[in-house]
């Protein structure tokens, strides 16, 4: 006989979809059968049954060949490593629950280390931008049931946010958006045809680099003020078209992502887009929103937040917690061969920051907590496997619009695999006694 | 056969989404993120068969992957590759103080490799970090 849990909440993406089926085995040990998520959410969660994963910490040996100890030592190490630590830095968290980032957070506190999450290398632009001038923001379901604009600026939801469109912004009825898609003019500004742009009432295929300017020439275009023929490779005509489309919603959400963030400009170009925003308001009602990719990136802001004062980029070498992006952040960090220890959980380094950064940590004393084998564990002297977040153990995690959501355990953890906070208390109470803070 | 040049941006795709929580030791993985898209005209201008391995190289590394024609173009003069590994030996690390590295809008030369091999992802990192 098999059950059926409902409600699940998907751990992939910061869409969060919360009408996940899962069909589990009677004793709840095989997850069997995933319903209602996307490709990527499917595959997340049928990986947690693969027959090859790694279910015990492993040290790295030095002919390359990998040791299997047990939690107690792989804790012991992890403790030791950064009690030892000049400058440590803790970096991930944005794949664990809010439970498991506190814990995280008392060992910064307690090793002075560096923290940091995932937004170094997605939004950490946008919460400078943020910082600098406010977002004006809302919930995805007031987008649901009134947006009638829906903006796409740099982002592809079709391909990172599979089911963003379906479940938020442009397919579902909502009270004031009763025919759906219909009820609905989206725009969608990338330099690529993507499979969003491809859907649009309006694609503006704007030159690579130069969304700082087609921002600018918009709030000149709600001004109706002159403007040269063309601007970042859009005729005029168009760009007039698109803000008078934009003025005359009811309501309107620019949604914005990597291609804005990444591209050079950066957080000014947020401060142009979240200035757009503000400009919009004047004629009719808009918000604006990060399009986060963690599915848990915004709790761990958010705890940064309420423990450190800052969503990311924090220092606490000092005893007390300083942020300064350029300075604190992770990749400068690294780049410029600070740190002498590396400690990593809920994310992959490994494959996501420039080659120069991982270069420096290959070669430092450094622990890799994650299910999933990854270029980083690859590199780090100890790999630690824990149960999958979301599919092996619960958690509080906050949605792209900062709406927390608790996650569900639908599955048993294989026999004798510790949860991430599990790990970490541990961990947490053996840099206790080092330090003598107990 | 000549040599490109062009503007490379790294971005998501859902291949790559699906290969990572798949495994990123297997060669899904390089299947889905080990490539480089490139628009048809760029192809011609090449004068290489869809399919090949090329070698992209910019001020900050080189990598070997696999060209194959954009899905979602055109998009003359740029190119694309997957977040990942491959495209990560080849941005620009630069941060500008915002603690951002610029993942879009490096510009890189493409070359025809069609003997050199495409490694795998965790093969790829440990032997640019010397790590076996």
């Amino acid at each position: 006989m098999t059950k059926t849990v409902t409600d699940v909440i998907c751990p992939f993406c910061g869409t969060l979809c919360d009408d996940l089926e899962v069909v589990v085995s009677d004793d709840g040990k095989q997850l069997l059968e995933v319903y209602n998520a996307c490709v990527i959410g499917t595959e997340k969660f049928l990986h947690s049954q693969s027959k090859d994963r790694v279910t015990r910490p492993r040290m790295h040996q030095p002919d390359g060949t990998w040791k299997e100890i047990s939690y107690d030592e792989a804790a012991e190490y992890t403790a030791q490593m950064l009690a030892k630590a000049k400058k440590p830095l803790m970096f991930g968290w944005s794949s664990t629950n809010c439970e498991a980032q506190s814990v995280g957070n008392e060992i910064a506190e307690i090793t002075r280390a560096c923290c940091d999450n995932t937004a170094a290398t997605c939004h950490g632009t946008s919460l400078i931008a943020i910082q600098d001038i406010g977002l004006p923001s809302c919930t995805l379901g007031e987008i649901k049931n009134r947006a009638d604009r829906v903006i796409f600026w740099g982002c592809n939801p079709a391909h990172a946010h599979p089911r963003h469109m379906s479940r938020y912004s442009i397919f579902p009825r909502g009270f004031f958006t009763g025919k759906g898609q219909m009820s609905r003019k989206l725009i969608v500004v990338d330099p690529r045809v993507t499979d969003t742009a491809k859907m649009a009432d309006v694609h503006l295929q704007v030159e690579q680099g130069k969304d700082y300017e087609l921002f600018d020439a918009l709030r000149v275009a709600f001004k109706g003020e002159w403007l040269p023929d063309f601007v970042a490779g859009i005729p005029k005509e168009k760009i007039r078209e698109v803000a008078d489309m934009m003025k005359s919603g009811r309501f309107g959400i620019i949604f914005f992502g990597m291609g804005v963030t990444q591209s050079l400009g950066k957080n000014h170009n947020i401060d142009a887009a979240i200035a757009v925003t503000k400009d919009l308001n004047e004629y009719t009602k808009f918000s604006i929103m990060p399009m986060r990719g963690h599915y848990n990136v915004t709790g761990s802001g958010e705890v940064f937040g309420w423990q450190f004062g800052f969503p990311y980029a924090v220092d606490l070498t000092r005893g007390f917690a300083r942020y300064n992006p350029g300075d604190t952040s992770t990749i400068d960090l690294l780049v410029r061969g600070e740190v002498d220890a590396m400690f990593t959980i809920g994310s992959d380094p490994g494959a996501h920051f420039p080659i120069s950064a991982v270069k420096q940590f290959a070669h430092i004393p450094s622990v890799c907590i994650d299910p999933h084998l990854t270029p980083t564990s690859g590199v780090s002297k100890l790999h630690v496997p824990v149960a999958f977040n979301g599919v092996e153990c619960g958690g509080n995690c906050y949605r792209m619009d900062n709406v927390p959501i608790d996650c569900r355990k639908v599955v048993e953890p294989p026999e004798g695999m510790l949860t991430d906070e599990q790990f970490l208390i541990k961990v947490r109470d053996r840099v206790k006694q080092l330090k003598g803070a107990a | 056969m000549a040599t490109i040049n062009v503007n490379l941006i790294s971005g998501r795709s859902i291949q790559q989404g699906v290969a990572i929580e798949g495994g990123k030791e297997k060669p899904a993985y390089r299947t889905a993120a080990g490539i480089i898209e490139l628009d048809p005209s760029d192809f011609k201008k090449l004068g290489a068969w869809k399919n090949t391995n090329v070698r992209v190289t910019s001020d900050h590394g080189s990598v070997v992957v696999k060209a194959i024609e954009t899905t979602q173009g055109p998009h003359p003069g740029l190119a694309f590759i997957p977040m990942g590994p491959w495209a990560n030996s080849i941005i620009d690390p630069n941060t500008y103080s915002t603690g951002m590295p610029t993942f879009k809008g490096v510009p890189v030369k493409v070359d025809v490799a069609i003997n050199e091999p495409i490694l795998l992802g965790i093969e790829l990192v440990q032997k640019l970090c010397g790590v076996k």
